[in-house]
């Protein structure tokens, strides 16, 4: 199947973890040879009556995505194991299920909340915040309550998973400290109110994990929340209300699409943000939705104006044409509009414009597959041009996509081409033919 | 010692049109489907790339969506009194192999039969009298009529997002489609593709004959179209690369953009690939098939046992799989005795080339459906007193696309290799179109399948034979429709003309269509047919065999469109009547 990954923020260090997510097998992945393919899970309400409580906590579960990094390929649901990796090295995620020796069995409600709150284990060391504590300490004791009575129904499962790999002195957890002292701020008066959308954002749905930058040290630079971050070889784009590079042109009622299903007349979520979309934001209430897009939409942007006034040589824009004409526009239209809906327009898109060419580089280099959702089941695809096109070649149509039909946005450089070119994986394509 | 699986439902033996069809309404309905599929798993997002999906080289000359000759293949003689050798390369036709079977690689055209198509004996009987109908002539009517049709025609041409034009809506004819067609319940659902200048110009000349044109209904969409299960399919961009292909635009529909996207979300649904099923299983009194053992991907044997088995492989392997597992009576071409491989059918093709010397046609835009059609000469829609013959094709134009390895037709006189060919090719590629003929073949006593004594496939399986050969009705038809072909070509004012007729004994090596049929066909009676109009099984119930393994004989049309409501006529059967009382026919004999 094809690599999705997810990143997050690791101890001190920039976040570069990528973690591998298992299931369900999206149509358009490609399973294995011989393979039995079992669908994929649709999440279904339980058979008989939950719980009200327990039900909020299935519902939270989905909020932050708890799935998307504790479940591992081949195993049980929230058993842990997902291995999380970074340049510095590897996270494992924590089993979740009551099995009292390796999952949260033994755990009480305080000790749940301590975790989630305050970032520290039942046993008193300092979690590492791969596990996105700095949001999750704005969530309620209710809220905490609700997850914890969830998470007393799943069925244990002994499975301990592999000790992390980290250098010294990153495997002494009480190094957490000081990044905590730096970047973690214990929220004292967690309140659902009065933003329900700031609440979801800024806590369980941990927007900023992947869309706010960071310092050298991994920690979010909170004066330039939601503006747009780089992690694992993906640039994440802004969410905020930059017209040019953010959201500042959609409607809450877009945004709102686009997290229920997968894509909207404006862009189609793939890469990181496709299995958000999967195990999160499509399971999600219309409510809760729609005030996410209200709060996204009323975020400032301090990126400052874009230069608009810096015109890319016109011998590469020719060049970039050129390639764009033979390549692209077969889905994307010569002018740009491509197929709403199924294959994303480009003049003012954010992703095209990100002052950070990473996502658009990759995407020319490896391609990208949209996510199937129940709304919007077919897997749409950007095939790979990796394997055609040279580092040239790439930086010239990217640069002409970002600087066409009103697109303003830097120059893009082979160098840059050619060092994330080393960096990505096989695209899910075969390009070569089957001897 | 096999290994043996938990029951299902009901398993799929083939993972192509017929069968994504019917495992999706069949879990629609609450069952648990399971689809084994010997080929690979392929989909548009991995497999059919647009960065690459456009070489001639690979895909069509290397074959590589189509069944590989070296591990199964048929072997092949126009009449019994030849020795049948293997088929060593694809040419005539191409099988396909993997998810969503030939249905990735064809070209589109979703026709409906016409309503005297599926009575063609009494048809045919009724109007010109029992000698247009000789002894050898083993037509049948297909014991199902248009009316009983026409729902699931429609159902399927919504699930494709078919572009065409109606020319019979509800009994009344429309300007601008087929006047000849059955009545229609609705409108297609997308317009028409764009029509290219060719296409143009075959119809003002058909129109000035008096003949009726209108654009080839499409499977390749006009427009961006989300279909009834929601799944969308993209507009196609006319890269004349669907025959033979795989569309990496979502625009040519096939099960990956109709119909997987959904299917292949459901618990209830599995497929297996590269797994290959040796046999039906059968109980001891022979009335119950019980499952089936396949070859899972690692060579091990599996027993797999199902409620109900599906046959939805290609006719030939259906067939095949029959014989293999003894069910029903092979068929003796000396006796007439016997049902399984009796009928085998194909198409006849011929062609007009038409030359110009003034006229860019830019025949490399292309879609596989793309085409400008006259059916004045299908079916039963003319006359065919005097004419020695029954039954009849289309006449049109359809530019699939002029791949250049593919597409070099030069005048008379013009040597086939050497400066003078390269100078005719240079001159004529952009000014040349090929009027397209595409008729029925009749089923004849000496046409039919059964087991090879002598080759086998790498299991030690007996290869399929294939005994067939056109007989004087096929030659006398396509004769006629070549000359109609040419006063069209005549009629466009190009510089000249080539008359392509065909001409003596079916031949395996040159491409002319991917339409075998019969072997297990469909009928009204358990003693001329090997299943009802539900295409189940009379002697063995829970046994059905999709495709167009049913047809009797095969009429002037692509098949695709009628495999498909068969498919879905016999979904609704099985949900409406079959569940509520299994194991029961639901024709009584």
């Amino acid at each position: 199947m094809s690599p999705a990954r997810r990143a997050l923020p690791l101890v001190g260090l920039v976040g570069l973890a990528a973690i591998l997510v298992a299931r369900p097998l999206p149509s358009g992945a490609q399973p294995p040879p011989g393979a039995t393919v079992t669908p994929g899970a649709l999440q279904t309400a339980p058979a008989t009556p939950e719980d009200p409580q327990v039900a909020q906590g299935r519902y939270l579960a989905v909020v932050g995505d708890c799935e998307g990094c504790h479940d591992r390929p081949g195993g049980t649901p929230y058993a842990g194991g997902l291995p999380l990796r970074t340049p510095f090295g590897t996270i494992y995620s924590a089993n979740l299920t009551q099995d009292r020796e390796t999952g949260i069995g033994a755990w009480t409600a305080d000790d749940f909340w301590n975790a989630m709150h305050k970032g520290v284990r039942r046993d008193g060391a300092k979690l590492y915040p791969a596990f996105p504590y700095p949001y999750f300490t704005h969530i309620t004791r209710a809220e905490s309550d609700a997850l914890y009575a969830y998470f007393r129904t799943i069925a244990p499962v002994s499975y301990r998973p592999p000790a992390n790999k980290l250098p010294f002195p990153l495997n002494l957890r009480f190094m957490v400290g000081f990044w905590n002292a730096l970047y973690f701020k214990v929220d004292d008066h967690p309140s659902t109110g009065p933003s329900p959308g700031r609440h979801i954002v800024e806590g369980l749905g941990h927007c900023g994990a992947c869309h706010t930058p960071k310092t050298f040290l991994g920690g979010d630079k909170n004066d330039h929340a939601l503006e747009g971050g780089q992690l694992d070889n993906w640039a994440a784009p802004a969410i905020n209300s930059d017209v040019r590079r953010g959201l500042g042109s959609w409607s809450s009622a877009e945004i709102a699409e686009y997290l229920k299903t997968g894509r909207n007349a404006r862009a189609n979520a793939s890469a990181s943000m496709a299995d958000v979309v999967r195990y999160s934001t499509s399971l999600m209430n219309d409510a809760d939705l729609a005030a996410i897009g209200d709060d996204l939409r009323g975020r400032p942007s301090h990126a400052g104006p874009v230069n608009t006034s810096l015109k890319p040589d016109p011998k590469l824009m020719a060049r970039g044409e050129a390639i764009y004409v033979d390549e692209c526009a077969t889905c994307h239209a010569v002018d740009g509009k491509a197929q709403p809906g199924l294959f994303p327009p480009l003049p003012g898109a954010g992703v095209t414009q990100s002052t950070d060419p990473t996502t658009v580089i990759r995407f020319i280099l490896s391609g990208t597959q949209t996510v199937a959702t129940n709304a919007r089941p077919t897997p749409f695809a950007m095939p790979s041009f990796g394997w055609k096109l040279t580092d040239d070649e790439v930086a010239a149509v990217a640069t002409y996509v970002r600087n066409s039909w009103g697109n303003v946005a830097p120059a893009v450089g082979p160098s840059e081409v050619g060092k994330l070119r080393g960096k990505v994986g096989k695209p899910i394509q075969k390009p070569s033919a089957r001897v | 010692m096999a290994i043996r699986n938990p029951p299902v439902d009901a398993v799929m033996i083939g993972f192509g049109w017929t069968g994504a069809i019917m495992a999706q309404e069949l879990t629609d309905a609450g069952l648990n489907v399971l689809a084994i599929e010997r080929g690979d798993w392929r989909d548009t997002p991995t497999d059919f790339s647009p960065a690459y999906a456009q070489d001639e080289l690979r895909y069509y000359w290397r074959h590589e969506l189509f069944q590989r000759l070296n591990h199964d293949t048929l072997t092949i003689r126009n009449n019994a009194g030849q020795t049948a050798l293997p088929m060593r390369q694809l040419g005539s036709f191409l099988l396909g192999s993997g998810v969503g079977g030939a249905g990735v690689h064809w070209n589109g055209q979703v026709w409906r039969f016409l309503p005297s198509d599926l009575k063609a004996r009494s048809h045919n009987l009724q109007r010109y009298g029992k000698a247009a109908v000789p002894d050898d002539m083993t037509i049948q009517d297909f014991g199902v009529s248009y009316d009983d049709l026409e729902p699931w025609y429609d159902k399927f041409e919504y699930l494709c997002g078919v572009s065409g034009k109606a020319g019979n809506l509800k009994g009344a004819i429309q300007a601008g489609g087929d006047p000849f067609e059955g009545p229609r319940s609705r409108e297609y659902p997308n317009p028409p593709l764009e029509m290219p200048y060719a296409l143009t110009l075959f119809g003002q000349a058909a129109t000035s004959l008096g003949r009726h044109p209108f654009p080839h209904p499409a499977a390749n969409a006009s427009r961006a179209y989300t279909n009834p299960l929601g799944v969308t399919l993209g507009p196609c961009t006319y890269c004349g690369f669907c025959e033979k292909y795989a569309c990496g635009d979502y625009s040519k529909a096939s099960a990956q953009t109709t119909i997987l996207p959904v299917l292949m979300r459901k618990k209830s649904f599995t497929l297996r690939t590269n797994c290959e099923v040796l046999k039906i299983n059968m109980s001891a009194d022979g009335k119950t098939a019980t499952g089936v053992t396949y070859l899972d991907e690692k060579g091990q044997e599996v027993e797999q046992p199902a409620e109900m088995v599906f046959l939805s492989a290609y006719i030939l392997h259906n067939v095949r799989l029959l014989l293999l597992s003894g069910i029903g009576k092979p068929y003796d071409p000396n006796t007439g005795e016997g049902i399984v491989g009796k009928n085998y059918a194909y198409q006849i093709t011929s062609s007009v080339n038409v030359f110009f010397n003034d006229k860019i046609l830019n025949p490399f835009v292309g879609a596989g459906a793309l085409g400008m059609i006259t059916n004045d000469f299908n079916g039963d829609n003319f006359d065919h007193a005097g004419l020695g013959f029954i039954g009849g094709g289309y006449v049109g134009i359809l530019q699939t696309g002029a791949r250049p390895i593919e597409t070099h037709a030069t005048p008379d006189g013009v040597p086939t290799w050497g400066l003078a060919w390269k100078k005719a090719i240079a001159r004529d590629y952009l000014k040349t179109t090929t009027i397209a003929t595409h008729g029925a073949v009749m089923a004849h006593r000496g046409n039919y399948l059964d087991l090879d004594p002598t080759y086998k496939d790498v299991y030690g399986r007996p290869l399929l034979r294939m005994t067939f050969d056109y007989t004087d009705n096929e030659h006398r038809m396509s004769d006629y429709l070549t000359d109609r072909a040419a006063e069209y070509g005549k009629a466009m004012g190009g510089r000249e003309i080539k008359t392509n007729y065909r001409k003596g004994s079916w031949d395996v090596v040159p491409y002319q269509t991917t339409h075998n049929t019969g072997g297990a066909i469909m009928g009204d009676n358990p003693r001329d047919s090997f299943t009802n109009k539900y295409l189940q099984s009379w002697d063995v119930p829970n046994l059905f065999v999709l495709g167009a393994t049913a047809f009797p004989q095969n009429p002037g049309y692509n098949p695709t469109g009628t495999v498909a409501a068969l498919a879905y006529h016999a979904a609704d059967a099985i949900k409406r009547q079959y569940l509520k009382a299994p194991h029961q026919p639901m024709v009584q004999a």
